[in-house]
């Protein structure tokens, strides 16, 4: 596979001819456990989810507000490793959908970057969203993730110089991640001006698709997000119908993605 | 030595900054700052000033006598950075960044804490200079530590406990992260130790230095020569960088740190981080860590909640694979067997922290002989640790 040629690649080109943006549905892996998270994962697709972001529970995740910290130490706690995030990875990539994972870099670093990969990309798993690895310290991955042609997406956030901006997103492939505001991850009632004045600028120079992060939960918001960004990406609000509806999890998912999947419609 | 592998914030392999893009532009402005700060004479006579009349530097050297008997007759030496204001070597770096706040413009200082040393000096230097102050404390600290949390209280700080993951001191440094990514505008993270993302571990470093400056000339004057060895206790390691860090160039000195064993090593209950831990990052930083094989931090354990932290400051890291520092590991039993000779042999009751250096001068004295000169860094004083004392002890209060 060449990343240009990738199922996610494919998803921008699709979506841009059908003028909405792509929706980037976010989960834990082995939330709340192993075989449930997959049939959750795969209730987010049928609810209409664009692409699959999967996160691996990490003990030290500063980039997460409470509801995926409660998240991940539920999955932590039920036992959760790489291997069987593996085995997650292979499900949901079978499905056709466009599969990334999101880890902190810790777990990457201590399975071995290479071996990592390697394995992970022979499941099916496209990118990687790394949120602790600035680009100053991604020189050994980004050379990693080429070679596996893994696309290696970077987070930018609204405090990105103008400078840094050219560096970051030059090194992004598949799509880039702009965090709407400065915080964590978790439900806002309101998405500020904020990411919509970042996307303009990474237009100005670059040619990547922008997906948007941090906040978005509901239909009004992904709609707004959705009319001038090529992506919008929601987690917290997934993981929340999880943990608000523990006896039909997966019927709660889809109902969300269902609402969200209007809404990158309504630009 | 040093100063080539401190370029762009990289001990050898170790150190860095893994941090979300939001903060970048934050240590950005903080390792500027800082650096133009210790090349202004303005800034450095006022951080000499505050020093002099509000800390009460430069402390002074004990000839511990009666203690040496427990030590193989060697002379133990106690720098005493527990007659500072609020009772701590961590007052140094605090009054340090508190300036570099001022100089930012920023109104707003967050801090993490273990024991609550750091955390009360913040609170102190906020209440000197104005500075709204959040410290976030481990929910299982704040109880081993209550004297701690209604001291930070009296001086008008906020204590929030953190009830996330193992409720110490590592899950306090996530929650002041997740803080500082949403308010980084009008805040400073006053991180108390010398690990974290760069600039950090240089500025903390640079901050405690004076502790070693100060006792490598009282040393001389003393005797003439310099040491045989300099102990500290490890935890991230910021009492330790302040007395090596002047000797690291003197090639026949030891530098000893004491990591906390917990209830030994081989239990798995620790937070000896070099003797026990692998090759990871952890809050910013590539050091050792106490992780699984999935790369998640695994909880340690220490009687002293100032110890009790699964990383450690990088350059301790890098002291240690060049060979240059050596790191042993002390266990909560050891700790305060040292804890009740230092304060009925002395008079001094130490913090439990220090108790671990104590007690590796009780082995390396034993090794060296009498003939030998121990410097140990007195870090902190024992207060804060007299509910803890007691009940190991088993004093009725």
């Amino acid at each position: 596979m060449i990343a240009s040629q990738s199922k996610l690649s494919k998803l921008f080109i699709k979506c841009k001819s059908e003028n909405r943006a792509a929706l980037i549905g976010y989960l834990p892996a082995g939330f709340p456990n192993q075989s449930d998270s997959i049939k959750i994962i795969k209730a987010m697709i049928e609810g209409g989810v664009d692409a699959v972001e999967i996160g691996f529970p990490y003990s030290d995740p500063v980039m997460d507000g409470p509801v995926i910290q409660e998240a991940a130490e539920v999955a932590r706690k039920n036992g959760i490793t790489m291997a069987k995030t593996l085995d997650i990875v292979k499900e949901i990539s079978a499905t056709g959908v466009p599969t990334l994972l999101m880890t902190y870099w810790n777990p990457i670093e201590r399975y071995g970057p290479e071996k990592f990969a390697h394995d992970f990309s022979v499941e099916g798993m496209e990118g990687v969203i790394t949120p602790d690895l600035p680009i100053e310290e991604a020189g050994v991955w980004l050379a990693t993730a080429k070679e596996n042609s893994i696309h290696s997406i970077f987070v930018i956030a609204p405090s990105t110089g103008d400078g840094r901006l050219k560096d970051v997103t030059s090194n992004c492939s598949g799509f880039i991640y702009a965090a709407s505001s400065m915080g964590v991850t978790g439900t806002q009632t309101s998405v500020a001006n904020t990411a919509s004045a970042l996307v303009e600028r990474v237009r100005k120079i670059s040619g990547t698709p922008v997906a948007v992060g941090l906040g978005v939960s509901n239909r009004v918001q992904a709609s707004e997000v959705a009319k001038f960004a090529d992506g919008v990406i929601v987690g917290s609000a997934f993981v929340k119908a999880v943990l608000q509806n523990p006896s039909d999890p997966a019927t709660a998912v889809r109902k969300v993605a269902e609402e969200l999947s209007l809404g990158v419609r309504e630009r | 030595m040093l100063a080539e592998e401190d370029i762009a914030g990289k001990f050898g392999q170790f150190g860095g900054r893994f941090v979300p893009e939001a903060l970048i532009g934050a240590l950005d402005e903080l390792e500027r700052t800082h650096n133009e700060a210790m090349s202004d004479p303005v800034f450095l006579a006022e951080l000499a000033h505050l020093n002099a009349t509000y800390v009460g530097r430069p402390s002074i050297l004990t000839d511990a006598k009666n203690f040496s008997k427990h030590c193989g007759g060697a002379q133990i030496l106690l720098k005493r950075e527990d007659l500072n204001h609020t009772g701590s070597h961590k007052i140094n770096n605090v009054i340090g960044q508190a300036l570099l706040t001022k100089r930012m413009g920023k109104k707003r200082v967050i801090a993490e804490t273990g024991a609550g040393q750091h955390g009360v000096a913040t609170a102190t230097a906020a209440a000197l200079m104005g500075f709204e102050c959040v410290v976030y404390m481990g929910e299982e600290d704040v109880r081993r530590q209550s004297l701690n949390v209604a001291r930070m209280k009296l001086l008008g700080a906020q204590v929030v406990p953190v009830t996330s993951g193992s409720r110490t001191l590592k899950d306090a440094i996530n929650e002041a992260m997740r803080d500082w990514v949403t308010n980084v505008a009008d805040t400073h993270y006053l991180l108390g130790t010398v690990a974290g993302p760069h600039p950090f571990p240089t500025i903390v470093r640079d901050f405690h230095s004076v502790i070693g400056n100060e006792a490598r000339e009282q040393v001389l004057a003393l005797n003439g020569k310099l040491p045989d060895a300099v102990l500290a206790c490890i935890g991230g390691g910021s009492n330790a960088i302040g007395i090596f860090n002047r000797f690291i160039g003197d090639a026949g000195v030891r530098l000893i740190g004491l990591e906390a064993g917990g209830d030994g090593i081989e239990t798995g209950r620790h937070a000896s981080t070099i003797s026990g831990g692998t090759v990871g990052v952890l809050h910013g930083t590539r050091t050792y860590v106490l992780q699984d094989e999935n790369g998640q931090t695994v909880e340690s354990h220490s009687i002293s909640a100032g110890l009790d932290y699964p990383g450690v400051g990088p350059e301790h890291a890098y002291l240690h694979d060049l060979g240059r520092a050596e790191y042993r590991s002390v266990t909560d039993a050891q700790a305060m067997e040292a804890f009740a000779l230092l304060s009925r042999e002395e008079g001094i009751i130490p913090a439990i922290e220090t108790a671990h250096a104590l007690y590796g001068a009780m082995v390396l004295g034993k090794e060296l002989g009498k003939d030998a000169t121990i410097l140990i860094n007195l870090s902190g004083r024992g207060d804060k640790d007299v509910q803890t004392a007691a009940a190991w002890f088993g004093i009725e209060l």
